[in-house]
């Protein structure tokens, strides 16, 4: 399911004395299957741009495409469903939004309220709570009474749940300790990889962007500035600099090493294990050509 | 619907009634509201709208704006207006449709509450709208000060006030945000019958308690390791100042009583 | 050197009736002496806020005790000790107590009883310290996270606090924010030799510090310089943390069968080392 985004410009509080554009003619298009991060500054319009995702915000001009479904600026959008079932959002700090007694009445809202059974619904809870990590007696706990990083994964399993096709993560780590950020990335990663699940990352984290995703989008005060592959964005630190965002560490460290060995490397080098892989090839390849 | 609301809004300026100490404000508010009463004929009521339309120029805040923002109380008076017309029946006739027969008392009445109704609203729309909450609050502390000889606990009521202010907006975007996040998985606020509606708040409202709970479990811890133990012995680091332009504004008032009370029947 | 802060054999449970589950903290000694940058690593749920806590009284020990500027902590002194101590906490939302910025800095002294035009003063020249002084009159909801941590930083040194504490002050933060706070605090410590106790698990911030105390389960596991700590290496990892980037760097450049000396905690470091090592023979 690709989602396509068409000249769209969105407008708070359209024609009161307090409008304020929030995006300006932004094309955007998501191709099925992509690991996408979205990222820019606060304020830059990112968490406008995610809820036209699935329709919880309708563009105040252009046209927003979810996979068959055209959402069209002034024109009323009927029965949004079906979008909103295949298209899941992770918001940041999602444990604000558990409310049921039970971790797993609360993983169940979400499928139930799309018209899944109640079986079927209990069923992806049951498999989803060990997807997350968490083990399956907490399913009849209070989510109340669960440490933050435990109630962030029951609410990331009561996205899952809904079974969407697009995953819009913003800022899913957000407040989590080291080895929890990690696990948590990895496993959207893998249900990227493994199910083929659309996913698109929401961040001010050029680190998470370089490591995950296949393309990578700018915003810049409710622009989309650029869009390409980490290898193409990363490889013009002036255009970046002019937005006021930085490289990632690691390819900040790969040019301080380039200077140093007096040559570029190869390629630009995305995560850590890449570019000590790439230095100690580049070092081999400069003694045996003594 | 609600973003076009400025009932209870404030518009940040630098006009002559914008800048006005929020005691003095108060007061002629609250003297206007009663005073309003006196007005009991064409010429008192005609200087009431002048003087009211004389401070809404002052404020430098546009009519447009002003009528545009409380449409739904001006359709409210306008009802109240054609209620008049319709039920009075006194003095003569002035129209005769047949099935409707519109009286002189009746057409009296009805401008005559409309603009007493006007008045009132414009009034303390330009209060709200020219004073940020928080010197109201300020002003209302200062004015219910002698209040505390009879045990009123006057300054905890004012930073109760104060800190609700300060806390709206971020419960605002509070709601906004679970509301979407919920709508986000499925649930449904504006559609199907009533119980279902009803339904649909508690994973709304459920939230939106435990996080306003958290935050004032937060501020209190916050607040008492900054050395907040209660009014007593704080100084004040908002002060209020009094100067010309207040008590020119209170003469003007006194002036306009006395007027009103010459000119009414 | 004066001693700002100790903890002396501290231990607290939040559950004293059930002897079963474990303390928050347990038998937890450390001191601060003044002028210096003490930062509490650990996970979430190794006892660091407890700690916090336990300083500002907040929380007694039910065994051992801490003391504030020599001391003893108790009911009775609770007050004065902490007009000595500055916080900021994790959510820069729930700490703001002012309708402004202005307001909000002036809070702690309206507390204690300043007069007007000192209060004036102190908050000009605190919310210059931080940079934050061309925001007075602006509202919350209007600042970003680091603006609202600053001007928490702010409204702590009006009080000239002996000690400020960080608890996870930068954690909700962006990564403009983080920079901006840790920037505000180191430029403090040069300008006015600040003490500052920081509770964080970003291995980046507790580089800046003298000290680290490590802390799991509630108990101090290792305590010592940036570079002792983090030379512990996987044990780190293995209670939930990260280790610094060089360091992580180093040990896959040395995997690879890159020549290395050492340990290194900082990039400059390790660049030095690179070039020693490979190319300056």
């Amino acid at each position: 399911m690709d989602i396509k985004l068409q000249q769209v410009s969105y407008a708070y509080s359209k024609g009161t004395p307090f409008e304020k554009y929030a995006l300006f003619n932004v094309d955007l298009t998501i191709p099925h299957g992509t690991y996408q991060a979205i990222i820019g500054h606060t304020g830059s319009g990112k968490s406008t741009i995610l809820q036209h995702f699935n329709g919880l915000l309708k563009p105040s001009e252009g046209q927003v495409h979810i996979g068959e479904r055209v959402i069209v600026a002034g024109k009323k959008a009927k029965e949004l469903k079906p979008v909103r079932q295949k298209v899941g959002i992770v918001f940041q700090f999602p444990e604000h939004q558990l409310f049921e007694e039970t971790v797993l009445k609360d993983i169940m809202f979400g499928p139930m309220n799309f018209g899944v059974s109640e079986q079927v619904a209990e069923a992806r809870a049951r498999e989803l709570i060990k997807l997350v990590g968490l083990p399956e007696d907490i399913l009849n706990k209070s989510p109340f009474d669960l440490s933050g990083g435990q109630m962030r994964r029951v609410a990331i399993a009561g996205v899952l749940a809904m079974d969407p096709e697009v995953i819009v993560l913003d800022e899913p780590t957000a407040g989590l300790d080291p080895r929890g950020q990690k696990e948590i990335m990895d496993m959207f990663y893998n249900l990227h990889k493994e199910r083929g699940l659309t996913t698109i990352l929401v961040t001010h984290s050029m680190e998470d962007a370089a490591r995950y995703a296949d393309q990578i989008a700018i915003m810049h005060e409710g622009r989309c500035v650029l869009n390409g592959t980490p290898h193409e964005i990363f490889s013009d630190s002036d255009t970046l600099e002019k937005y006021r965002l930085e490289l990632p560490h690691i390819v900040r460290f790969q040019r301080k090493i380039e200077q140093l060995m007096k040559k570029p490397l190869s390629k630009i080098c995305l995560t850590e294990e890449e570019l000590a892989a790439e230095v100690a090839h580049a070092l081999r390849e400069g003694r045996d050509a003594k | 619907m609600m973003e076009k609301m400025i009932f209870g809004r404030y518009i940040p300026g630098e006009s002559f009634v914008h800048r006005l100490d929020p005691r003095s404000k108060l007061i002629f508010v609250f003297a206007f509201i009663l005073v309003v009463f006196l007005a009991n004929n064409i010429v008192t009521y005609a200087l009431l709208l002048a003087f009211t339309l004389l401070v809404i120029l002052m404020s430098r805040i546009r009519l447009y704006f002003l009528i545009n923002g409380l449409k739904p109380i001006i359709i409210l008076l306008v009802f109240t207006f054609f209620i008049h017309i319709l039920f009075t029946r006194e003095g003569d006739i002035l129209l005769d449709l047949g099935f409707l027969k519109v009286y002189e008392e009746g057409l009296r009445q009805g401008i005559f509450i409309s603009v007493r109704f006007l008045v009132l609203v414009f009034m303390t729309s330009i209060l709200t709208l020219t004073t940020s909450p928080i010197s109201i609050t300020d002003g209302i502390e200062v004015l219910l000060n002698p209040l505390k000889k009879i045990k009123l606990p006057v300054h905890e009521l004012a930073l109760m006030m104060s800190i609700a202010l300060r806390f709206i907006p971020t419960l605002m975007d509070e709601t906004d945000k679970i509301m979407k996040a919920q709508m986000a998985r499925g649930s449904d606020l504006s559609a199907g019958p009533l119980k279902e509606r009803i339904k649909a708040v508690v994973p709304l409202l459920v939230p939106l308690f435990v996080s306003a709970f958290k935050r004032a479990e937060d501020l209190a811890t916050a607040m008492e390791v900054r050395g907040y133990r209660g009014g007593e012995g704080r100084t004040r680091y908002r002060q209020l100042k009094w100067d010309w332009r207040d008590t020119l504004c209170l003469v003007v008032f006194v002036i306009m009583t006395a007027l009103l009370v010459f000119y009414r029947n | 050197m004066t001693e700002i802060l100790s903890f002396n054999n501290v231990s607290f449970s939040y559950t004293p009736d059930n002897p079963e589950l474990r303390n928050a903290v347990q038998d937890v000694s450390f001191s601060i002496n003044e002028g210096e940058w003490i930062a509490i690593v650990g996970h979430n749920g190794s006892g660091k806020s407890t700690m916090v806590k336990l300083v500002c009284g907040l929380l007694f020990p039910q065994d051992g005790e801490v003391r504030v500027m020599r001391n003893v902590l108790t009911e009775e002194n609770l007050w004065e000790v902490r007009s000595n101590i500055g916080m900021v906490f994790q959510n820069p939302d729930n700490q703001f107590v002012g309708a402004t910025v202005q307001d909000d800095v002036a809070f702690a002294l309206e507390n204690s009883g300043v007069p007007y035009t000192e209060m004036v003063d102190r908050v000009h020249s605190s919310l210059a310290q931080v940079k934050m002084d061309k925001f007075l009159n602006h509202e919350p909801h209007h600042l970003s996270g680091g603006q609202k941590q600053r001007v928490a930083i702010a409204g702590a040194l009006a009080m000239r606090p002996k000690l400020l504490i960080l608890d996870e002050a930068t954690s909700m933060l962006d990564p403009q924010g983080r920079d901006e706070v840790l920037k505000t605090v180191r430029a403090l410590r040069e300008e006015i030799g600040l003490t500052v106790l920081s509770i964080t698990h970003d291995v980046e911030e507790a580089l800046f510090a003298d000290r680290v105390l490590f802390m799991n389960n509630g108990q101090k596991y290792a305590e010592g310089t940036p570079s002792e700590i983090f030379s512990l290496g996987d044990k780190l990892v293995e209670f939930g943390l990260e280790l610094p980037f060089a360091m992580r760097m180093t040990k896959l450049f040395k995997d690879n069968g890159v020549l290395l000396e050492g340990q290194h905690m900082s990039e400059e470091e390790l660049v030095n080392d690179l070039w020693t090592s490979n190319f300056n023979k």
